[in-house]
């Protein structure tokens, strides 16, 4: 066991530096830094731009192998190089990646839980109302892009906050600035701010992880060990929870891995809507401003959290199902 | 009914139906039962007869929009309409079940020992600790070996055997009053349900309880139960004591049954017989008696009108027929019922002697290995699939081949059929050593020896219909376009199919008339040798005697020979001239027919010839039956010295000399007698039927 999550450990960090790696090569080739200077009014004199972009190793000049090499070095170090003003790029990313990290683990572990359990509801109630209306509102929210979803759920809010008065929920920044007061002032603040970005991914999730799961508890309801469990006399729902869900968790272990790199798209364009300085408003803040090593490292976490997410689906899918972990 | 005073079970006016948007399933009509306390009642019947729905009905498991009327009593108290609540209090502690297919009945993410521990606490208030050690006991109870190990074990992990016998540790994990089976042994090989049925016996006397075995099997139901009810289309049609039902049947449908079933215990080709056409589907039922399209003795009335359970000839016997009055008056025995066509006579051991051989193997050798790692892959071991085998078929004969799944035989068949050069020996066909063939050579050889698989919806190509299923192979072998027609038409007629059925698709036919179409196809190139795999064994009982039936017509008109590999030692009994019984990639004996199964010598021949149930109460309550311990052993680790020592009883009796030349010598075939060889050290004759 420890042996095989091992094994796949190692795979997981050749994989990300082979993702990583492409990402640089991709920005530095397409992204142009020097344009960022040459667009300046008074236009800076040609040899402090080339001397500027030479210590950020940003000089397209120098050929991309030995820009990667740098880059690549630094990275061992786990120094992502400065953005095209001189800023740290690890300082930067310090700052941010609580705040996305918080939307994304939030909205994943709320997502997955509800979304099983939603799907596992619709297939018990197989041709009822309550799983048609699952399946209708489902599809509905698939079938609506995340940045409409959240601008419907800001007019919602605005309705909410107008009708009683007070701001219940906000939906800029992830807190209000300047705000004094002790600790539950501020951690009610941070909660309304929490509320509709987090609300819109997780809606996107539950719709997704519900599909996933009410086909797979379908696949188990009929099964003879449900049977069984029922004629040692286990009621119905315990039947159901204890023996059907349990087996149908197995091919939703999988599914999560998979999901995960939709849940960062969408992280993306929620964090920009709401005014939240996270990695994905820093990633298009970066494309626009030719900033590439900025760019190579939103990258490389990006991977990384899709990575991680694949090995979480491993060790869940071994500790679920006994019959991979004897090949393990 | 029967005059139980005070039943522990009382069925009445049972009905199941499913709703369904082109009519409803009405799977058990009207059905009315009695079950008395400590008694054993068989419920028999083929697949759609409504017997399994019957049995869910009175646990109250059958799927949600399923109609159930009727009423169910235990001990007086009314189940039929019970909330979910008040039945899973009484199951699992009063009326426990044993369901067929052990594999998916257990939950395969738990372990077996948690998974009895459940039954254990659903309804006593155990601690963790208590309710395990309770589920050790049951499981040695059922004869797990290593009980307290093997609890940890995961069902995959587990053989067939060893799955039902956890499966009856957790039915009577709280000493229910009443335990339904429902085909205990149906996916077993014969070895292993004679260990099942054992235990299931074990758990009958530790428990006491009344027992339902439901089953397809006329001699599962024999040995074993008191009474025996037989379903046909949702309905009981005949009811009464074992020995009554078995000697004195008064349905037709009964009679039938009875008389399709090759015995195991008779030797000589009695003709079976077979019931024409096969079981109406339960959505479109016909009028009148469900049994009198296939009935011998229908008159008019037995279409208007449907006959009700009704006592005959002043027994406890109850029969469902219009006409059971008269067919008690003349003692009526299946085969006057039934019109039996007469065979021709077998062939005979000496008509044997000097005819030319269709097919020989010498020390036929398949072995898989066993490969590890995921880039470089190395060898960790050898899968002796087939270990050495010899054997013959003679012109217009047929050699069976037997032995349990997992011995090697469809390994060995599909080696024969490849008709290359064997990993290791000789195969020659028709006088040819397949490894000197060339291509040509080796397509002009395919023609006389086609091949008929199990499962004839499987092997039938659903998107063609039948008459381009018969041509295909003509085509392919460049028979001329009018040629292929006749031919078609021909083949058609031969294996007693319609012309209008030509155009039909594969799944529009019953599973007889499907095995039909695939022996025709085997037989359009017109074949010296047809390889049957277990070709009857998907088939229900009253259509395997017509198939049965038709492959011994065609091996006389067609002077056809068979190599027929299959498990069911009766049907091989019945069509084969020569046996062959494989264990473990080798041949343990080879014989005559009636020489074999009159004295068999070799251990593992014994036990099988003993496990088999014989439909015939009597005889099946003086019968000792050989039991072998454990499992087969995986071919991947066979056994030094004989392979059978393992599991031999005979080895388990000798003293520790005798024993050191079974596990130091590998026994050779050796005459023991004329027309029979055995592989054993230490063979003896012995009857066992």
């Amino acid at each position: 066991m420890a042996k095989f999550l091992l094994r796949r450990l190692a795979s997981s960090i050749v994989l990300v530096a082979i993702a990583a790696s492409l990402a640089y090569v991709l920005a530095a080739a397409s992204l142009s830094p020097r344009s960022n200077f040459e667009g300046r009014n008074p236009p800076p004199p040609a040899a402090v731009v080339e001397r500027e972009l030479e210590a950020r190793n940003l000089n397209d000049r120098t050929p991309i192998i030995e820009r990667y090499g740098a880059w690549a070095t630094g990275l061992v170090r786990l120094d992502f190089g400065e953005s095209w003003d001189g800023t740290s790029v690890n300082a930067e990313m310090a700052r941010r990646i609580g705040v996305s990290l918080r939307l994304l683990i939030i909205a994943t572990i709320l997502g997955s839980v509800l979304g099983v359990l939603v799907g596992a509801w619709g297939a018990v109630r197989q041709h009822r109302f309550s799983d048609h209306a699952i399946t209708f509102a489902s599809f509905v929210i698939l079938s609506t892009p995340v940045f409409v979803l959240a601008v419907l759920l800001e007019i919602v809010a605005v309705g909410v906050n107008d009708a009683t008065g007070v701001s219940v929920f906000e939906y800029t920044g992830e807190f209000t600035p300047g705000l004094e007061g002790g600790f539950w002032t501020l951690a009610v603040d941070r909660l309304q701010h929490l509320v509709l970005p987090t609300l819109t991914l997780v809606l996107a999730q539950i719709a997704i992880f519900s599909r996933y799961q009410r086909n797979a508890m379908l696949d188990v309801l009929g099964s003879d060990f449900v049977r069984t469990a029922q004629a040692k006399g286990l009621r119905r729902r315990t039947a159901l929870l204890k023996h059907a869900l349990r087996t149908a968790l197995i091919p939703s272990a999988t599914f999560f891995a998979y999901n995960f790199g939709l849940l960062l798209i969408g992280a993306t364009f929620i964090e920009t809507i709401f005014g939240w300085h996270g990695m994905g408003e820093w990633f298009i803040e970066s494309v626009r401003r030719n900033d590439v090593n900025a760019v190579a490292a939103v990258s490389c976490f990006a991977a990384v959290l899709v990575l991680f997410a694949g090995l979480l689906s491993d060790l869940a899918y071994a500790v679920l199902d006994p019959r991979i972990r004897v090949g393990a | 009914m029967t005059p139980a005073a005070d039943p522990l079970v009382a069925v009445r006016g049972l009905s199941v139906t499913f709703p369904d948007r082109t009519g409803d399933v009405r799977a058990v009509r009207d059905v009315d039962y009695d079950l008395a306390r400590g008694e054993v009642l068989g419920i028999v019947g083929e697949s759609g007869s409504g017997k399994s729905a019957a049995a869910l009905a009175v646990m109250g498991l059958l799927p949600a929009g399923a109609r159930v009327e009727g009423s169910v009593r235990l001990d007086g108290e009314e189940l039929i309409g019970l909330e979910d609540r008040a039945l899973s209090r009484l199951r699992g502690r009063r009326i426990a079940m044993v369901f067929q297919d052990p594999l998916s009945a257990l939950t395969p993410v738990y372990r077996i020992g948690q998974q009895v521990a459940e039954a254990v606490q659903a309804h006593n208030r155990l601690s963790r600790d208590e309710a395990r050690s309770r589920a050790v006991e049951l499981l040695e109870l059922v004869g797990i070996a290593g009980a307290r190990e093997r609890a940890g074990a995961f069902p995959h992990e587990l053989s067939g055997g060893m799955r039902q016998r956890v499966m009856i540790a957790m039915a009577i994990a709280n000493d229910p009053d009443v335990l339904i089976a429902d085909e205990p042994t149906t996916a077993l090989d014969v070895t292993i349900q004679a260990q099942v049925l054992e235990v299931l016996r074990t758990a009958r006397e530790a428990t006491g309880a009344a027992m339902i075995v439901i089953t397809h099997d006329l001699g599962v139901v024999a040995g074993f139960a008191d009474r025996v009810a037989v379903m046909y289309a949702g309905r009981l049609v005949e009811q009464g004591g074992v020995d009554d039902v078995y000697e004195r049947p008064r349905m037709p449908y009964t009679m039938g049954l009875l008389g399709s079933i090759p015995r195991v215990d008779e030797s000589g080709r009695r003709p079976l017989v077979p019931i024409e056409g096969a079981p109406p589907s339960p959505a479109h039922l016909p009028p009148g008696c469900p049994f009198a399209p296939r009935c011998p003795l229908v008159f008019e009335r037995c279409h208007e009108e449907e006959p009700a359970l009704a006592a005959v000839g002043g027994r406890p016997q109850l029969a469902a027929c219009h006409r059971a009055a008269e067919i008690e008056a003349g003692g009526l025995a299946p085969e006057e019922v039934y019109e039996v066509r007469s065979s021709a006579p077998a062939p005979g051991a000496e008509r044997r002697n000097g005819r030319p051989q269709v097919l020989r193997t010498e020390d036929l050798v398949k072995h898989h290995p066993l490969l590890r790692g995921a880039v470089f892959k190395r060898q960790v071991g050898t899968v002796r699939a087939v270990d050495g085998i010899s054997l013959t078929v003679g012109e217009g004969e047929t050699l069976g081949l037997v032995g349990e799944s997992g011995c090697g035989k469809t390994t060995a068949l599909l080696e024969i059929l490849e008709l290359t050069r064997p990993q290791g020996g000789r195969v020659v066909v028709l006088g040819r050593d397949t490894a000197e063939l060339d291509a040509r050579e080796r397509r002009a050889l395919r023609r006389e020896v086609q091949v008929v698989f199990q499962d004839p919806l499987a092997s039938l190509d659903p998107r063609l219909p039948v008459s381009d299923v018969l041509a295909e192979p003509l085509r392919t072998h460049g028979v001329a376009r009018e040629r292929v027609e006749e031919r078609v038409r021909e083949l058609v007629r031969l294996v007693g199919l319609e012309h209008q059925h030509l155009s039909r698709y594969p799944q529009h036919f019953s599973g007889g008339q499907r095995q039909r179409i695939a022996i025709a196809r085997a037989l359009a190139l017109e074949p010296k040798l047809v390889v049957l795999d277990e070709p009857v064994s998907a088939l229900d009982v009253s259509i395997r005697a017509g198939v049965v039936n038709l492959l011994e017509e065609l091996r006389e008109r067609l002077g056809l020979s068979y190599l027929f590999v299959a498990h069911d030692l009766s049907v091989v009994r019945h069509v084969s001239d020569r046996v062959a019984v494989m264990y473990l990639g080798r041949l343990v004996e080879v014989g005559d027919v009636d020489r074999l199964y009159g004295g068999p010598a070799h251990p593992y021949t014994q036990a099988l010839l003993s496990a088999i149930p014989v439909p015939d109460p009597r005889k099946e309550r003086t019968r000792a039956r050989i039991l072998l311990p454990g499992d087969l052993p995986s071919p991947a680790e066979v056994p030094g010295g004989c392979r059978f020592h393992t599991r031999c009883p005979k080895f388990a009796a000798l003293d520790a000399e005798r024993r050191r030349r079974c596990l130091e010598e590998e026994p050779e075939l050796r005459a023991v007698g004329p027309g029979q060889e055995a592989a054993c050290h230490y063979a003896e004759r012995l009857a066992v039927v």
